[in-house]
Parts: C-alpha cells; structure tokens; sequence
C-alpha cells in the first residue's frame, strides 16, 4: 500500500468530482432549493423563535446540501460510460469512495457556512462556541456525504431513480432529529427514535455551539456523526466492491 | 522481465462461464494480439489486467507487480482504452486529459505539454476547448486514445480501439500506437479486424469461450493450416454455390461477387471449377489461389461445430 498514490487518488477524484458534478442540475435542486423551500414553509410566517430554531433549520440545510452530491456521481459516471475508465487509473473502489465523500463535503461546507454567516450577520444570532460549530460542520458535512454515497452505491445506472430513493430517505430523517421539537422537551419513548438518527447529533452540537439546549456533550455528538461516517464509507465500499464482481 | 504475466484466470458470471484458465504472457516491448470471436473472453481478460474485475481464481501481474497486491502501483503503469470507457463529456478535450494527468500525479507543466502535442499528433488541436459532448464518436475515441497515453506508460492495453471508426482516424490511432510501440511501449490489443491484428501483431492469441485455443507468431499459425488453401474465382454470372461442392472441395462461400472455394488439394478443385465452367458454359473473370490467411486459422480454430 503506498500513501502518496492513495491519498492522490482520492483528493483528485474529489477535484474531478467538484469540478463535474457541483454543477449538475439535481444537485441545485435537492441541496440549494430544496432546503430553502423547506425553510419558507417551516418557518417564515410563523410566530417561531428564530434563536430556538435556526441550529435546527442550519442543519436540515446542511444535512440536505452535503447529501445531495454523493448520490449523483456514481450511477451518472455509470451511466456515461466513465466509471469503468476511472477504474483503470491508478485509484481503488476505497478512493473513489473518499473522493466523493470529501467532494460532497466540501459543497455542504461552503454552503452552510454561508447560510450560518448570513444567519449570525442577518439575524444577529451569537456564537457560543466557534470550536464547535466548526467541528460540527466538518464531521457534520462529511457524515451526510457519505450517507449520499452510500445510497448510491447498490444504484444502477438511472440517477434520476436514486435521486428520489435519497429523498425517500433524507425525509423522514428531518423529522425524527429534533428540528421541529427540541430533543430537550422530548419525552420517552418518542425520543429514543431520534438516538437512531445522525441528524440528531448535529442538530444537538449545533444547539450547544449557538447557546441553546442540548442534550449530549459536545464529543458524544461528533463520536456518533464520525461513526455513522465510517459506517457509510465502509458500506459503500463493501457494495460497490461487491457489485464490481458481478460485472459492474 | 515479462510485460504482463496472465496465469490461469477464472471467473464466472453466475452460472456463465467467462474465464476458464486463460494464461499467457506478453513480452517487453511485444505488439500483442488478443483474438477471438464475440463473447470468448477478450474484455474480460483485459477488465483483469487492467484491475477493473477481480478474478475468481488466477494472477497477473504487470510490470512485475502483482495486481491483487499492489494494484493501484500497477495501474499507474499502465494506459487502457476499455471496451465501454468513455472520457468525461462535461470536460474539453484538454481537461480530459488534464484530468488522466493528474491521476497519474503528473505534474501542471508535463501534463499540458503532453496534452498539446498528443491533441496535435491525433488532429484534434483546433477542438481542444470544446466539450466532449459536442464531438463525434470517433473524434471522442481519439481523445479517448490521447488519455491513454498522456502518462507515457510502460504498457498499453487496447479492447478495440479502432472499432466503428473511419479509415482516416484508423490509421490515425494505429499509427500513433505503433509510434510507441516502436519507442519501446508493450501493446496487448483485441481486435476483431483480424487483417489488422495481422500487420501489426508480433503474436496473437486466440481465445475461445474463455480458453486459450491458439498462441504463437501470426505467421506459424498460419502454417498450422497450411493444408488449406482457397481458390478465389468470379464467373461473369450468379450461379448455385451447390454446383461446385465436391468431393475434394470442403467449402464454398460467397465473398462479394466471387467465389471462395477452400481444398486441401488444390489441383483437384480447380479441375471440378473448370468442369462446372464447361457443363453450365460459365465465363471464369478472374481466378486466384490463396494461401491460408489469418482469419481461415480464426474461423477454422473457433469454429461451431454445425
Ligand atoms: N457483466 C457481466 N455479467 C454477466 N456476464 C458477463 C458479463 N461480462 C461478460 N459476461 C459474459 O462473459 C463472456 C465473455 O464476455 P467478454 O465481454 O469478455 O467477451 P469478448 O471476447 O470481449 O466479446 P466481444 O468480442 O463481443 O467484445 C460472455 O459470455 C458474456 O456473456
Ligand atoms: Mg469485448
């Protein structure tokens, strides 16, 4: 095993990645409009208190941005006939994986640090803990990447079909991760569904970054998000690997 | 050192056969051909060199490094055109190759110079900033060929590279790989232009339904047959090829507007040809006898049995 190859495959995928697909039109959809939508429909015009809520609305929208890349790249360079090709350089089905987890990453850790700038510039909200937030938004960004990935990895060759199949799943989630009722209020047994969900430790350390309640300390929080992590790289890998034996 | 060492590779596709045992090995610096008819086994062989399919059983090792223990190593010496392996369409013709560049971690001033040079050798230095999308297939499979190179390797792995393409950018492809070849560069190429695989191959294999069935010099496999010849004859009008069927005249086959007559004794069949001319009062417009080419040990070596 040699690192330096390694470690280029996989930040190069990443560029060829950022460079492709940030622009593709699902993307935009599913990880810029879409949590805008939400955001109006939530929140604007009702009497919320926007201190209370905007950790939880900050990490719906980064929690839809990140997702949004990773489903796309595989069954698209599936489909286009790239994947087989990018197989034969000098990367693994490991770099590949990283690669477009850290691509996804990087789209949700810009686009949320504008949305929590404009949040603290616009609404004048305070930061408790800078050190958290940030650690929140990396681990944060990459958790949700993965997962993007790994639900592309058993895919075919449709994007549009899996783009859906991520939807179906990222739904659901936004409404068990204590975004509309603070986990703090909650009462057993409905607030052990929320442990399942990784969505739930983000919206807790960013609670705790932006002087709100929270329910964990801050390390449990990004120990369950690199976990999930983990396990959603190792799962696709474990996939596609699989996948690639029987043909591609 | 051998180029690319194949041993014994299997591999199933559920109850699909694929790879039955397929082994050979390919000298340095060797122009290879790897022949056979559709479904024997070529782009799956090459998915194997090339890393893109594990085998279920067997190794190869490219360069002397062995692909299941260092397979990212061993791919940075090689350059492949798959069998199904586009470029990026969203990419130009530059960025593509910009982007094989740095895959193979070269660096910002190798990776232009080479681009420009390849995109002028293949004819494509005026489109060089258009997207992909916007070009031909053929125009496309010769960037697709330019990314194969950019990283100058050792060992260069073809699946039919000239496949659908016009003369013009056959020659174009052939004559840029047969450069590097030249220059030292070991070719393992599938084709199924066996006239092709003929010029350009210093040995070819043939496989069949996954089993090597044939490996050596074009030309002592063409020995092999020798017993075969064909007699090539035009009469100046249609006639039933049934006529001609004999007795020392093993098979008769239409071959544009003449005949192809094969015999293991030539003598014999061209005195059955003259007396069917004389019997149905034929014109003969032109006659030939050939010896045995490439593609009669192909047809004879894969042939079905009917
Ligand atoms: N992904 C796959 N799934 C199932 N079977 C496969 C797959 N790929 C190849 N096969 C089978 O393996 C065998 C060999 O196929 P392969 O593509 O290697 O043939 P080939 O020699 O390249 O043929 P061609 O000349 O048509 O390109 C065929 O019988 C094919 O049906
Ligand atoms: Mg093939």
């Amino acid at each position: 095993m040699s690192y330096d190859i390694f470690a280029r495959a996989v930040w190069v995928t990443a560029q060829k990645d950022m460079r492709i697909y940030y622009r593709k039109a699902p993307v935009f959809i599913f990880g810029l409009i879409l949590p805008t939508f939400l955001f109006l429909a939530f929140f604007v015009g009702r009497e919320l208190d926007v201190e209370l809520y905007f950790p939880g609305f900050l990490a719906m929208s980064l929690f839809f941005t990140s997702s949004s890349v990773g489903p796309l790249i595989v069954p698209w360079e599936k489909q286009a006939g790239t994947f087989e090709r990018l197989l034969t350089y000098p990367v693994s089905i490991a770099t590949i994986v990283l690669g477009d987890v850290i691509a996804g990453a990087i789209f949700g850790i810009i686009i949320s640090s504008i949305v929590g700038t404009v949040g603290v510039l616009l609404l004048g909200l305070s930061v408790e803990s800078m050190a958290i937030l940030i650690l929140a938004f990396v681990l944060g960004n990459i958790c949700f990447a993965a997962l993007g990935v790994a639900l592309s990895a058993p895919a075919g060759r449709v994007p549009a079909n899996i783009m859906m199949l991520a939807a179906l799943v990222r739904f659901p989630l936004i409404f068990i991760s204590g975004i509309f009722v603070p986990i703090s209020e909650m009462t057993s047994p409905g607030v052990y569904i929320t442990y399942v969900s990784p969505l739930t430790y983000l919206v807790d350390a960013l609670n705790q970054a932006m002087g709100q309640a929270y329910v964990f300390a801050w390390y449990v929080d990004m120990l369950v998000l690199g976990g999930f992590a983990l396990a959603f790289i190792i799962s696709a890998r474990y996939v596609l690997t699989r996948k690639s034996l029987k043909g591609l | 050192m051998h180029a690319i060492v194949v041993k014994d590779l299997h591999k199933k596709f559920g109850d699909q056969v694929a790879l039955d045992g397929v082994g050979f090995e390919v000298e340095e610096g060797e122009f290879f051909g790897l022949l056979g008819p559709n479904g024997a086994g070529k782009t799956t062989t090459i998915r194997m060199i090339t890393g893109v399919l594990k085998p279920d059983r067997g190794s190869v090792t490219v360069q002397g490094i062995d692909l299941r223990k260092a397979p990212l190593q061993a791919k940075q010496n090689m350059g492949v055109i798959p069998e199904v392996g586009n470029v990026y369409p969203d990419l130009s013709a530059i960025e593509n190759l910009d982007l094989v560049g740095r895959f193979y971690g070269l660096d910002k001033t190798t990776r232009r110079s080479r681009a420009e040079r390849l995109l002028v050798d293949l004819g494509l230095s005026e489109r060089k900033d258009d997207l992909l999308r916007k070009f031909s297939k053929g125009m496309r499979q010769r960037v697709s060929i330019a990314c194969a190179m950019v990283n100058e390797p050792p060992v260069l792995l073809l699946d039919e590279p000239t496949e659908g393409l016009d003369v013009m950018s056959r020659r174009l492809i052939v004559e840029k790989v047969r450069e590097l070849n030249k220059k030292g560069t070991s070719v393992l190429m599938t084709t199924h232009n066996i006239e092709e695989a003929n010029r350009l191959c210093q040995r070819v294999c043939i496989i069949n339904k996954g089993k090597v069935v044939a490996f050596d010099t074009p030309e002592r496999l063409r020995k092999t047959v020798e017993k075969i010849q064909t007699i090539e004859v035009a009469f100046d009008r249609r006639i039933d090829p049934g006529i001609l069927e004999g007795s020392n005249i093993s098979k008769v086959e239409a071959c544009g507007d003449k005949w192809r007559i094969y015999t293991e004794d030539p003598d014999k069949a061209l005195e059955t040809i003259l007396a069917v001319k004389e019997r149905e009062g034929l014109r003969v417009l032109s006659i030939a006898t050939c010896g045995p080419s490439l593609e009669d040990v192909f047809v004879k070596i894969c042939e079905v049995p009917r």
